[in-house]
């Protein structure tokens, strides 16, 4: 589905929330609701997003929303889709908004019910990469090398960050068999645009994984993170896919990527990086990139 | 003393899913647990025959059950969920979360022990533990009253001054899988009691709003004042409702306390839930061979029958406390609550917390008995002037020890 963007609407539906400048999820809760307009109800877990929009007596949200417990983004939302339906509204989208953490790892239960329930909703996981609201503690979907204040850095060599590969939401939540996944970046709006338009379309559990650079967690200034989101992309540490009819499409295939230097080295939280982790992270990348090729071919 | 409607021999939980069905929530989630299985069992029967209009989620926990029962009430759904113990306790967060949004959701727990020692059997710890979560809980006697105190439930949690969830006990296999006599209302008349739900806590799409806010510190208080103003306005609630149900369907339980055979009573045993049926038993016996005694039945836990504890007094010289529960360090949790509610300068009444009927052990009639021998003992001791308390009887009993 093509995205004009002057066809888009002038009318902002959240405005005014009160996160770090810079921050890349208010950028992507703005733009999905560009989409999904004012017919859209809301539910924000616990998370920088739910700590920054809604605190009593203000809000940012010009739609109908709530906050969900921690682990229950997703069960909150399956609630809502079934009353939805049971009231007879028609032409309303139920948005589901967590971060990485609410997402892969206290909330991955509820969201895989949802998922195998196929409930009619759109969960977007807003992905910055650690519990950014709590003050940056490493999750799941903490990037490999990076620096946290749980995966932490020392002199001594004993410490060097995140030892793990990062979670793959997109091959756990495809595994559902929902009827659409997608990844998606804050800095390549479009692309995300579309991808929730398609989401919008389409009946049963919805899933947008989209990629949200945190000035604040990550360590580069904030007027940076439209170049960090493609950076990342460009470089090949994130990657554009879908997930449709059981078929893996690549939105986006760098013919030859950038150094990962590019990306990480400025980075505060990636500056104890050496020569030979540039290797191993490379090493991760191709590796996961011909699985996904594999899959995309298939 | 059936009102209309049928009577059928039904088991606890399929009396609570006859008034669940009769209340025709919208929207149930619920995820099984021994001994909650059967009613939600029935439940998934009424939904799949079509016998209300309903969407019946199968969650991955209890977790999910509560939170979903949530997302449906804010768009103004009816909603119900049950289960028990470990449930319970893992719904704990939801909980909170529903009661302070003021959601008007309804929760059958079929009582059970908490792990470890695992165990499926009853009492009732796990409600105990969550009588902080702001929920109204009600205990029930019998499979009737499980069936009438769910359609209360509802009228209560859904009474605009209320607008709190409502937790409806049922002893876990003593009620749940035992089998009785059950009058089932007709839907007309439930309808006639419980109209469809209103509220205005809900989401709108003519003026959007945002529900379950985050408040800061500058407003926490009133917040929690409002809360605190619901359970008061609940009280004359649960009161009104408990005499409206009486006229239409002609079974009453007294509202959040009933007194049984207390008029000239000396020694009065205090219980909650399903043991309250034995108690009648064995009072109705006494009362036979002379004895003075008789029963309070602690409907609610929350909100507390505060007042009615306060003014206590009379004839009654002794009052037990039976407690299917231990608060740690400190004794059954009944037992506290009655204790600090009667508390007053020259006091006379002397008092013993029984513990008993843990992890589903029988309460015979013989231990409710051997309770109130007890508790005319203490009284005979006090009233000859012979025996300081404590001497005779430990305030702190366990029926059925052995071994300590």
């Amino acid at each position: 589905m093509a995205i004009n963007y002057k066809d888009l609407s002038d009318e902002e539906l959240l405005y005014g929330a009160k996160t770090c400048p810079g921050c890349g999820a208010p950028i992507a809760v703005r733009l999905a609701l560009k989409i999904l307009g004012a017919r859209t109800f809301v539910c924000v877990t616990a998370s920088c997003l739910g700590a920054t929009t809604t605190v009593y007596p203000q809000t940012s949200f010009f739609v109908n929303n709530a906050i969900a417990a921690f682990p229950a983004t997703a069960s909150t939302i399956a609630g809502m889709s079934a009353a939805v339906e049971m009231q007879g509204l028609e032409d309303v989208t139920i948005l589901g908004i967590a971060g990485d953490g609410g997402t892969a790892d206290i909330g991955l239960q509820a969201l895989s019910g949802l998922c195998e329930r196929n409930d009619n909703v759109i969960f977007i996981c807003y992905d910055n990469e650690a519990y950014m609201n709590t003050g940056i503690q490493r999750s799941s979907a903490t990037p490999y090398g990076a620096w946290t204040t749980t995966s932490p850095v020392n002199e001594t060599g004993t410490a060097k960050g995140e030892t793990r590969i990062r979670k793959n939401l997109f091959d756990i939540v495809s595994a559902h068999r929902v009827p659409y996944c997608a990844t998606a970046s804050t800095s390549y709006p479009r692309d995300f645009m579309e991808k929730i338009a398609k989401a919008k379309n389409l009946k049963g559990t919805k899933f947008v994984h989209v990629h949200a650079p945190c000035p604040t967690g990550w360590g580069y200034p904030s007027e940076k993170t439209i170049e960090y989101g493609r950076l990342a992309v460009e470089t090949g540490l994130w990657y554009l896919a879908e997930y449709e009819n059981g078929k893996v499409t690549l939105n986006l295939a760098p013919k030859v990527f950038k150094p990962v230097e590019s990306y990480l080295a400025p980075q505060r939280r990636f500056r104890h990086l050496k020569e030979e982790d540039f290797k191993v992270i490379e090493k991760q990348r191709d590796e996961e990139w011909a699985l996904l090729k594999a899959k995309a071919a298939s | 003393m059936f009102h209309q409607g049928k009577n059928l021999f039904l088991s606890g939980n399929e009396a609570a899913a006859e008034g669940v069905r009769l209340c025709r929530p919208q929207v149930i989630a619920a995820y099984p647990i021994t001994p909650q299985t059967t009613l939600v069992e029935k439940l998934s029967e009424f939904v799949a025959n079509r016998e209300f209009p309903c969407k019946y989620l199968l969650v991955e926990s209890e977790h999910s059950a509560m939170a979903a029962t949530m997302g449906a009430a804010m768009i103004g759904c009816r909603v119900f969920t049950a289960t028990s113990s470990q449930g319970l306790l893992y719904m704990c967060e939801m909980l909170s979360y529903v009661s302070g949004s003021r959601y008007p959701v309804v929760l059958a727990n079929a009582n059970r022990s908490t792990a470890t020692p695992w165990n499926i059997f009853g009492d009732q710890r796990d409600s105990v533990a969550m009588r902080d979560s702001g929920w109204i809980q009600f205990y029930t006697e019998s499979g009737q009253e499980s069936l009438d105190t769910i359609i209360q439930a509802y009228k209560v949690a859904e009474h605009p001054e209320v607008s709190t969830p409502v937790m409806v006990n049922i002893d876990g296999f003593t009620l749940t899988h035992t089998y009785d006599l059950v009058n089932i209302p007709s839907q007309e008349e439930v309808e006639k009691f419980l109209p469809p739900l209103k509220t205005t806590n809900k989401f709108s799409l003519e003026a959007p709003k945002s529900l379950s806010f985050t408040i800061g510190p500058d407003f926490h208080l009133e917040s929690r004042y409002q809360q605190q103003k619901a359970f008061h306005a609940a009280e004359d609630v649960i009161a009104r409702v408990d005499d409206e149900f009486a006229g239409i369907f002609g079974r009453k339980y007294h509202g959040m306390v009933e007194q049984y055979r207390c008029d000239d009573a000396e020694h009065i045993l205090t219980v909650m839930g399903s043991t309250a049926g034995t108690t009648r038993i064995v009072v109705d016996k006494l009362r036979a061979a002379g004895k003075k005694v008789g029963m309070i039945k602690v409907r609610c836990l929350r909100p507390f029958p505060k007042k009615f504890f306060a003014g206590l007094g009379g004839s009654c010289k002794a009052l037990g406390v039976l407690d299917r529960n231990i608060s740690f360090g400190y004794e059954g949790a009944l037992y506290t609550e009655v204790r600090a509610a009667m508390l007053k300068p020259g006091a006379s009444i002397r008092t013993l917390n029984f513990i008993a009927g843990l992890g589903g052990a029988d309460i015979s009639k013989a231990d409710l008995e051997l309770m109130f021998e007890k508790l005319g003992g203490i009284a005979s001791g006090q009233e000859s002037g012979q025996k300081e308390f404590g001497q005779e009887e430990q305030e702190h009993q366990y029926i059925g020890l052995r071994w300590s």
